[in-house]
């Protein structure tokens, strides 16, 4: 296998908050996650609301430091570079927001929203970065008219367009796109996950996708990275994950996806207040786990090769 | 499917909950005039989930504002009729309609905290809503919230009615706000985009709570959502609202595996779902464009500039209604073109 564009090793990242009391309370956001990026790849990143999804991300482009473990940027260890360091880092990667409502500046006209990331990281004239932005608008699907209007005049769907042109506009080898469609219609969702699945083909970009929607990490996604309580319960390409899914989570996760003709399954009484709290112990997953065992409560499952290129963390499932 | 069928043919013989016959709303702002809502017509029964579905703008929290009177304000003119068990909310007072809402009329929203107050506790809240409604005291009304939380399964009630808003996750706030919107037995819910900011195995939970509402408790009620999966889920009958009107309406079922409308056919198009395996990633199809302004005129089909099977009759003239026997109905001009079996109401 040829070196990876993209790899973090055993990464953590402790979240200290004072209470009101004055004590500390800790919380694990992201949980010993080793992974391998390939250039050209599109990973995706699924799970469901606060598992560490978009703390992963921020740890990717250093808006938050790391409290363990390393990231290796083609080939460069970038884990403690200092911040004035990390200007090729931030060119490198760029990153696309979920809310394209309050991501973009309200005070900008479309041109300074785009040409803000080339003033800072580039040298070219202004006639230059004006063909770059209007390049760019053509590329994600709007037109150069749209260069003098403020952002609250446009969509949503066009507010993101916006927003991955933005991303674009440093030449990025990598982009992260934390829920990028999550507030939109399905309708223009689909209009997003086009245009996405377009540009990686034209611009040969490697794609981190963040998702709670299994289908639609899969629509974009070559493998797929299911979370859970700031740890890779599983990993896969991402048709067989959705397929022929082996966590109990990757399991619920996917009955739960709504679809046209699929009966909603009865309700059962699992809800309480401490659901979703993961165990310091054992399996993060194990209060919510149908298999669990006496070894989940105990010993924490690793990460481990189920089948090649399927790496699976549960006690439960074994080979038949 | 039988269950569905003989549930509709059955409360179809009944009177129906709430009818909405013909109605167009206009909203005035400052000195212009916009047109939101044309010619809806809306059935709901006992029991019956009706689905109301269409693209952000397409007027289905405004189809539900009417219902309940809490149209935006300024001065507003509504037409048409909506009768709620017998009674005729249109020419309701503010006073009148005060005693339908939150009683008979229960409502659900996206964002649970436009309905529970953030200093009082879910138990506080809950217990008023029991105590003012249903002139329940003290232990008979926690009693009720006990039985409320339980219904839309907590599992610990008693220490759900001490915690405040901020202290549950949203799908658990999710379930007090429909364990109070359901308190007084309302014979209309109104849910709108109750789950569409949750992950889905919470989605899959609040849904199953709506369907409960109607199945056991006997509600009517309208979903409203954007999203034909979780509409399918759920409802028994479904209407696709676009730019105002309700192009396609018929039970879900058939909605769903026959549909008609070239609107309905595209948002079905546009969910990503399982592709068969190996299959090529097929291309998703998104609907070019978006949803006119309300503002806009147009002689032809409100949808006619993003229809791709868009032909000559659509741009010059509003398409008819079709109406067939088995309720379906259908607002395209090729429906109007194609049958010959279909009564055509104007
Ligand atoms: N700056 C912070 N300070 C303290 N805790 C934080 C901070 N950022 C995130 N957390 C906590 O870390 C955990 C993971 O949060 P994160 O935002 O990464 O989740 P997520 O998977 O992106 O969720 P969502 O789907 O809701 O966006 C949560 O418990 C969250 O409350
Ligand atoms: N207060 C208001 N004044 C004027 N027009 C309004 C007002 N509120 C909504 N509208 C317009 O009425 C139309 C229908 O809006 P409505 O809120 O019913 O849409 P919706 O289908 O519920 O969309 P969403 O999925 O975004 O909630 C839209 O064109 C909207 O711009
Ligand atoms: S009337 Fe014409 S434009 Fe409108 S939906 Fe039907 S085919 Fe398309
Ligand atoms: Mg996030
Ligand atoms: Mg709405």
């Amino acid at each position: 296998m040829t070196l990876p564009l993209l790899r973090l090793e055993n990464v953590d990242k402790v979240f200290v908050k004072k209470t009101m009391m004055g004590k500390k309370s800790y919380i694990h956001a992201v949980r010993g996650i080793t992974l391998d990026i390939q250039r050209g790849e599109a990973l995706g990143i699924v799970g469901e609301s606060g598992c560490g999804k978009s703390t992963l991300a921020s740890l990717i482009i250093r808006l938050e430091t790391l409290t363990r473990g390393k990231i290796i940027l083609d080939g460069t260890d970038v884990t403690s570079l200092k911040e004035k360091d990390l200007r090729p880092l931030r060119r490198f990667v760029q990153i696309v927001f979920q809310d394209p409502y309050s991501s973009l500046s309200p005070r900008m006209t479309v041109e300074e929203i785009l040409t803000e990331p080339l003033k800072i990281m580039t040298k070219l004239s202004k006639a230059e970065m004006h063909a770059k932005v209007t390049a760019l608008l053509e590329l994600v699907g709007m037109n150069a008219s749209c260069l003098d209007r403020y952002p609250h005049e446009f969509s949503g769907g066009q507010r993101q367009r916006i927003s991955i042109a933005r991303a674009l506009t440093t030449e990025p080898e990598i982009l992260i796109l934390d829920e990028p469609t999550s507030a939109l219609d399905v309708s223009v969702q689909a209009q997003v996950l086009n245009l996405l699945n377009d540009l990686r083909q034209k611009l040969h970009l490697t794609y981190i996708f963040i998702s709670h929607n299994l289908a639609v990490v899969k629509y974009i996604s070559d493998r797929t990275a299911v979370m859970y309580a700031g740890q890779i319960v599983e990993l896969g390409p991402s048709e067989k994950i959705m397929l022929e899914p082996l966590h109990p989570y990757t399991r619920e996760l996917i009955a739960a996806l709504p679809a046209v003709g699929k009966k909603l399954k009865p309700l059962t009484k699992a809800a309480d207040m401490t659901e979703n709290v993961a165990q310091e112990r054992g399996c993060p997953y194990q209060n919510r786990c149908p298999l669990v065992d006496l070894r989940c409560k105990s010993e924490r499952p690793p990460l481990a090769q189920f089948e090649p290129g399927h790496f699976l963390a549960c006690w439960g499932v074994t080979k038949s | 499917m039988t269950s569905t069928d003989s549930k509709t043919t059955g409360a179809a013989a009944a009177a129906p909950i709430l009818q909405i016959k013909d109605l167009n709303v206009t909203l005035r702002k400052e000195q212009e005039l916009i047109p939101i809502l044309h010619h809806v017509n809306l059935t709901v029964h006992a029991g019956e989930i009706v689905g109301l579905v269409g693209e952000s703008g397409s007027g289905k929290s405004m189809t539900a504002s009417a219902v309940t009177q809490l149209l935006p304000g300024g001065s507003k003119s509504l037409q048409g009729s909506i009768n709620f068990c017998g009674e005729e909310l249109t020419t309701k007072s503010e006073k009148e309609m005060a005693h339908y809402r939150g009683k008979e009329i229960a409502m659900i929203f996206q964002e649970p905290m436009t309905c529970l107050n953030p200093v009082f506790t879910v138990g506080q809240q809950l217990e008023d809503v029991i105590c003012t409604h249903q002139h329940l005291q003290g232990g008979e009304a926690h009693a009720r919230a006990i039985a409320m939380l339980e219904n839309v399964h907590i599992k610990e009630p008693e220490k759900m009615l001490k915690a405040y808003p901020y202290e549950l996750s949203g799908g658990m706030r999710q379930r007090a706000m429909i364990a109070i919107a359901l308190s007084c037995s309302p014979k209309l819910l109104i849910a709108d985009e109750p789950t569409t900011a949750l992950d889905v195995t919470i989605q899959a939970q609040i849904l199953g709570l709506v369907k409960e509402a109607a199945d056991k408790a006997g509600a009517g009620v309208i979903f409203i959502s954007h999203d034909l999966g979780v509409i399918a889920q759920v409802c028994d009958s479904i209407a696709v609202m676009y730019s105002g009107e309700i192009v396609e309406a018929g039970t879900a079922v058939e909605v769903l595996t026959t549909p008609r409308h070239p609107y309905t056919k595209a948002l079905l198009a546009a969910i990503p779902g399982f592709t068969p395996k190996g299959a090529e990633r097929l291309e998703l199809c998104a609907i070019p464009g978006m949803v006119p302004d309300p503002r806009e005129h147009m002689d032809g089909c409100r949808f006619a500039p993003r229809c791709s099977v868009c032909g000559e009759n659509c741009t010059a003239k509003h398409p008819p209604l079709h109406v067939a026997g088995d309720g379906r109905s259908v607002c395209c001009w090729k429906e109007a073109e194609a049958g010959d079996t279909a009564i055509t109401a104007s």
